[in-house]
């Protein structure tokens, strides 16, 4: 396998909700308030190869939408590296840091808030290549317009604004947004979730034909893992912060080892499954703020033992390219 | 079987300053003890609408205009305030995609479950809230004594749901009319939901209408499936029918663009144009702007007709060509 082109290392993002002034006089007063740190992200490892697609794919308040916004220079992670290309971009300066944080591009899941009711769409696209020199005036109108029909966008329609448009063709305006300055690698946060089943379609096969013509490789973020495993050339399953498992596509649908990617994959609905009797797992996600100790999955696992509740199981190599973090990975 | 519910020639119109809005436009379905039938369209197709029409909730500028829903033999189209007000919650039960608008913000979760029985039967407070405690426990909800005690805001999400599901059914309905229930949750919550009111159905004979843009929550769930686009029903039938054999072009595309392993990598069939504008629909079959097999034929309004086991609105469905 070729060097990655993102590789992330043991990045932690904590956010800390730090007292107001309120709060430290009661806390000095001798209330029970104290600072409240969430864990989003906590010591995740993970590379990217070029051209490769990778799926991560985890519920709500896993800390997924984070790392891809760590991974896209939003948030600056607390703690571990970020290497593009194999260097650590934080230690990049000047030009150099720039081209990378151009070359990372995220897409957004709703097209309602990510786009600037007031501008318009040539403006949208147009902003950032003409702010990073990447064209000039002159040639501005000419770019947005090949950036335009690379979406499948009608040019013609640039002066509109982004409210005039429908739910696809917004998403398409964001990813038109993202592709103007040329990036290596699109992180998709949950990019056609918000979007009628019909018009995923049309936006996952754009996904695809600007992998082949543009040669990108994506970040995918999703909880839908029928659409991750459509598109994505390997997956990584996160769980409360961490990496549960990772492994090629193929692999991991046909041999899952953690209990919860066993337990997403049993209750992801399916169109070939009928009147089947559902034996969900029990529980919900707990809350990041205060995490239960061990694995993190052992108030819900069916096979969790005392060891699950004191250790932290370390992400373990068990075949090639397949990453398991589980005490317990070979029963069942 | 007997139907619970019984909708012929439903027409929910609205009337804004822009235009007439046609929701619901000629929508046929019945619904028998027991039975689940999962309703299935994007965004805009009048399959929520149809179900607030059925339980008597639209305001003006909407009204029904036209057709008859049966309700266990009873005409309750367009009847008084009062009789619906005594099936709603009783008889007839809905869950909302948003548990928030079924719940109160400022009342008890036991406030409220108390009430809900109260309105329909003379009890004793104690009696309805030793039934809210066992229908909580019903739908999975651990220590139900102390969830009954919470404010929604102290629930999460999921467990808002399950509240608002076991509300649904504290009067033992006869009909549910489940709106989008699980979209908003998570897919292990959502499977939890999913098994509770499937089992809730078997065990009452209530019946269930579900409300989805998802066909693959339907296709492990549903015994018919009805589709619909921009207002009416396209093509209804057995879920096996429809899932696997569907006839209808819309159900065909739509099927196909659900991404499956067996189709891992490919491109995915795509519906071309985008989902119609209410105000503007075209003359005749309203897919017929998007639709692969339409011919000069399809500017006349295809009649629903029985083919194959099935209701189709179509001129060419796909007896011949195998599922794409």
């Amino acid at each position: 396998m070729s060097a990655p082109l993102i590789e992330i290392r043991d990045v932690s993002k904590r956010f800390v909700k730090t007292l107001d002034v309120a709060g430290r006089i009661a806390s000095r007063l001798g209330a029970d308030i104290r600072e409240e740190t969430v864990h989003a992200v906590d010591g995740v490892s993970l590379s990217i190869a070029p051209g490769e697609v990778l799926g991560l794919v985890g519920e709500s308040g896993c800390g997924k939408s984070t790392l891809g916004r760590v991974v896209a220079g939003i948030h600056a992670a607390t703690e571990g590296q970020i290497f593009y290309e194999g260097q650590d971009v934080a230690t990049l300066t000047g030009a150099a840091r720039r081209r990378a944080t151009l070359a990372i591009q995220m897409i957004f899941q709703d097209p309602f808030a990510s786009l600037n009711p007031r501008m318009r769409v040539e403006d949208i696209i147009g902003e950032a290549p003409w702010i990073h020199g990447l064209t000039s005036k002159a040639d501005l109108p000419g770019y947005v317009d090949e950036v335009m029909a690379k979406v499948g966008l009608d040019p013609s329609l640039k002066k509109r604004y982004a409210h005039q448009f429908s739910g696809g063709q917004r998403q398409r305006i964001g990813i038109a947004r993202a592709l103007a300055v040329n990036p290596k690698v699109l992180v998709c946060d949950e990019a056609i979730a918000a979007l009628d089943v019909s018009i995923q379609a049309q936006v996952l096969n754009l996904f695809m034909d600007l992998r082949e013509e543009l040669g990108l490789t994506y970040l995918f973020i999703s909880h839908d893992l029928s659409v991750v495993e459509h598109i994505a050339d390997s997956v990584a399953i996160m769980y409360l912060g961490r990496i549960v498992e990772s492994a090629a596509t193929e692999e991991i649908f046909a041999r899952p080892r953690h209990p919860y990617t066993k337990a997403l994959l049993a209750e992801a609905p399916r169109l070939d499954q009928r009147r089947r009797a559902f034996a969900p797992i029990v529980g919900e996600i707990p809350s990041p703020l205060d995490p239960p100790p061990g694995c993190h999955f052992n108030p819900r696992c069916p096979i969790a033992q005392e060891r699950c509740r004191a250790d932290r199981p370390r992400l373990e190599k068990i075949a090639r390219a397949h990453d398991v973090a589980c005490h317990f990975h070979g029963a069942t | 079987m007997t139907a619970v519910l019984e909708v012929s020639g439903l027409r929910t119109h609205f009337f804004t300053r822009a235009g007439v809005v046609k929701a619901v436009d000629g929508v046929d379905l019945s619904v028998a003890r027991g039975e689940v039938m999962g309703l299935v369209g994007e965004s805009g197709s009048g399959k929520s609408i149809t179900g607030f029409s059925i339980l008597g909730l639209i305001d003006p500028p909407g009204r029904i205009v036209e057709g008859s829903v049966r309700f266990n033999g009873a005409e309750i189209a367009n009847a008084p305030e009062e009789t619906l007000q005594k099936l709603r919650g009783n008889k007839i039960a809905m869950i909302f995609q948003d548990p928030m608008m079924t719940l109160n913000p400022v009342l008890r979760v036991d406030t409220q479950m108390i009430e809900a029985i109260l309105a329909h039967e003379k009890v004793n407070k104690r009696s309805a809230w030793e039934r809210s405690r066992d229908a909580l426990g019903l739908v999975g909800i651990p220590s139900p004594e102390e969830r009954l005690k919470a404010y929604p805001h102290q629930l999460s999400g999921g467990m808002r749901q399950r509240v608002a599901i076991s509300i649904a059914f504290l009067n033992r309905p006869d009909l549910i009319i489940a709106d989008e229930p699980t979209t908003a949750l998570d897919v292990t919550i959502q499977g939890q939901i999913i098994h509770e009111a499937q089992k809730l159905t078997r065990q009452t004979g209530t019946a269930m209408i579900w409300i989805t843009h998802d066909l693959a929550v339907v296709a492990g769930l549903a015994d018919r499936i009805s589709v619909m686009y921009a207002g009416r029903i396209v093509e209804q039938g057995t879920t096996d029918d429809v899932i696997d054999r569907p006839l209808h072009p819309y159900t065909v595309g739509l099927l196909g663009s659900v991404p499956t392993s067996n189709k891992r990598g490919e491109r995915l069939y795509q519906i071309e144009g985008m989902t119609p504008n209410m105000l503007a629909l075209p003359r005749g079959c309203a897919f017929a702007p998007r639709c692969r097999r339409a011919s000069g034929s399809c500017a006349a309004e295809p009649p629903l007709e029985q083919v194959a086991g099935r209701y189709l609105r179509c001129f060419h469905p796909h007896v011949d060509a195998a599922p794409a």
